[in-house]
């Protein structure tokens, strides 16, 4: 089902089964190319299915934009252990809708992705580990799966070429926290989402400690295309390095949020205005968070931005997952702030002590300058607890809770200082410490 | 402890989802699944699911204090979770759960005295562009204004 009408101005690339009728079955799929790229992947060697996603310029949706390639090759295809493919669809980031659409619409293409990547690395067995708020998700999943089994898309000998891949799915229970890979991992084997140590990565010790390539949805979904019509034509969508489109999920102040397949490279002031109908009620762009609520936010005046891993984080952000927050100038920056902090720190695992307990003075020191009690030294105590997290966790969740909060601090300082009550007298030393 | 007939299918199904010797994985779906079932993961569902995958009360416990979704105490029949997060909350999330409460008489995190509601305030659900958004137990409803929750809420006292 579509929530949102499609703009004109969508490239649809992953998107191009969407509204047909019966998008989900796989006859509809076979009747539109479906399985094309798959089978052009079983004519190849693995090191040339790897070679065609390095020249994609296919970069991982999740967020950290990794060359997807690379990760694949970074499998030991050699190792006598069992090789698995995982599937991240715990879409978590705030902001981020996109896998959803994605798997609900279509999703034979998410299955065959899977198994080109199976057939790049040898692994014989996948699973796509879901959200828990996801369930419908998960039954149009399995009814897919269920379908390629009964005509010969999964288990054994496929299609006769000899290669067998079983595919399940896998149901989370809610944590944002699952969504980072090593996490996935651990809830995948039936544990608290924490996350591994690593090295070793997930290439080399991922699913029961075997090697694995995990990706997120939107990811795997590209894969199919980039055999279908090319390595060069997906490349060719986006800039360099930034290879095909990016599914965009638009909120906030706007006025027609959706989820939209734009260009990798789209502009983003473009985006806002001429696919999301402009900022609602004809008001004034403030500020956008790129990314997800993880990514620093942008003030109106940086964003005559190219969307692409690469120019966003040039101009000091992210391009993340794609969720794109727009706020008009109505926006509350400290009451933003203190939402943003209370999800980190509720999704915090507790596992590393800088982000356990970095997360909760911030929600509370925020929570006081938000509520008029702050003392005048907390803007810098928020700066300074938020960048002592910075690269001292195991995870990024850390990362996560901070780079929102220091850009939002020093971006919209003024906001936060006339927040702090009058009387209290500047800088006065008694009242640094944190009650 | 016994569970029903599909439920038990769905179990079948995940212990044989797993590699040889790793039947813990397992876990987590089946508790979820078990509290759909009973309503909650009672010390009852803990020891039945402990002994079919030859693990500790202790190990289950350990899970269920992380997961969100599981919960030891039963919720409303119809748990109504609205979202706040920041896409929600620019387009009036937080207005909606307080609206939320006075419709009910409940204040998030309680259920009803009939058992039918329960209001939970939750994160990001993966509506963001539809936003406000909720789940009623695990339907989604997108673009939720107060007037759309009151029809909503009385929708589903009147099916009783």
């Amino acid at each position: 089902m579509l929530y949102n009408e499609p703009s004109p101005l969508e490239v649809k690339i992953l998107t191009r089964r969407f509204g047909l009728e019966n998008s989900q079955s796989l006859d509809t799929y076979l009747a539109t190319d479906g399985f094309a790229g798959f089978r052009k992947a079983l004519d190849m060697t693995p090191d040339q299915v790897i070679d065609e996603v390095k020249a994609s310029n296919l970069r991982g949706r999740g967020g950290a934009g990794f060359p997807a390639g690379m990760k694949w090759g970074f499998v030991p295809r050699d190792s006598p252990k069992p090789k698995y493919i995982v599937v991240n669809a715990d879409e978590g980031e705030p902001g981020t809708c996109k896998d959803r659409v994605l798997m609900e619409n279509d999703p034979h293409q998410l299955i065959e992705g899977m198994l080109i990547a199976a057939r790049a690395v040898g692994a014989q067995a996948g699973y796509i580990y879901i959200r828990g708020e996801y369930r419908y998700i998960i039954d149009i999943m399995d009814r897919a799966i269920a379908e390629e089994y009964e005509r010969g898309y999964l288990g054994r000998n496929i299609l006769g070429s000899g290669m067998d891949f079983d595919v399940y799915t896998h149901t989370g229970a809610g944590s944002y926290e699952c969504g980072e890979e090593s996490a996935l991992l651990e809830s995948l084997e039936g544990k608290r989402g924490q996350p591994r140590i690593r090295p070793p990565f997930p290439a080399v010790a991922g699913a029961f400690q075997c090697p694995t390539v995990l990706n997120n949805v939107e990811t795997f979904c590209a894969v199919p295309a980039i055999f279908r019509d090319g390595a060069a034509a997906f490349a060719d969508l986006g800039p360099p390095r930034n290879g095909g489109t990016r599914l965009f999920a638009l909120s906030g102040h706007i006025n027609k949020p959706g989820v939209y397949e734009l260009p990798m490279g789209f502009n983003l002031l473009r985006m806002i205005q001429e696919v999301g109908g402009g900022i609602r009620g004809g008001g004034k762009l403030k500020a956008v968070i790129p990314g997800g609520s993880s990514c620093p936010v942008l003030r109106a005046e940086e964003c005559d931005l190219s969307m692409d891993f690469d120019s966003v984080a040039k101009a000091g952000s992210m391009l993340g997952s794609g969720g794109v927050i727009v706020m008009d100038e109505t926006t509350d920056m400290v009451k933003l702030a203190v939402r943003i902090m209370q999800f980190y720190q509720h999704e915090s695992c507790g596992w590393c002590v800088p982000c356990r307990e970095g997360t909760l003075w911030l929600e509370k020191v925020l929570t006081r300058v938000d509520n008029g009690g702050g003392r005048p030294s907390d803007i810098n105590l928020i700066d300074e607890l938020a960048r002592n997290m910075l690269g001292r966790t195991f995870c990024p969740l850390g990362d996560a809770a901070a780079m929102p909060t220091i850009s939002l601090v020093q971006k919209f300082r003024d906001e936060f200082e006339e927040r702090l009550p009058k009387s209290v007298p500047a800088g006065d030393p008694r009242l640094v410490v944190v009650g | 402890m016994t569970f029903s007939t599909a439920l038990e299918a769905k179990f079948e199904k995940l212990l044989n989802s797993y590699p040889p010797g790793r039947k813990r994985a397992a876990l987590i779906p089946m508790l979820l699944f078990a509290q759909d079932e009973v309503g909650a993961i009672t010390g009852e569902v803990v020891n039945e699911i402990a002994g079919r995958l030859e693990i500790t009360p202790l190990q289950i416990d350990e899970v269920v204090t992380y997961y969100s979704m599981l919960h030891r105490e039963p919720r409303g029949k119809h748990n109504i979770q609205v979202c706040t997060n920041v896409s929600c909350l620019l387009v009036g999330g937080a207005e909606l759960l307080e609206h939320a409460e006075r419709k009910l008489g409940i204040r998030r995190g309680e259920s009803t005295a009939d058992g039918q509601f329960s209001l939970e305030e939750v994160e990001c659900m993966g509506a963001c562009s539809w936003a406000p958004a909720l789940q009623v137990n695990y339907d989604f409803h997108h673009f939720v204004s107060p007037e759309k929750l009151d029809r909503l809420i009385d929708g589903l006292r009147k099916a009783h």
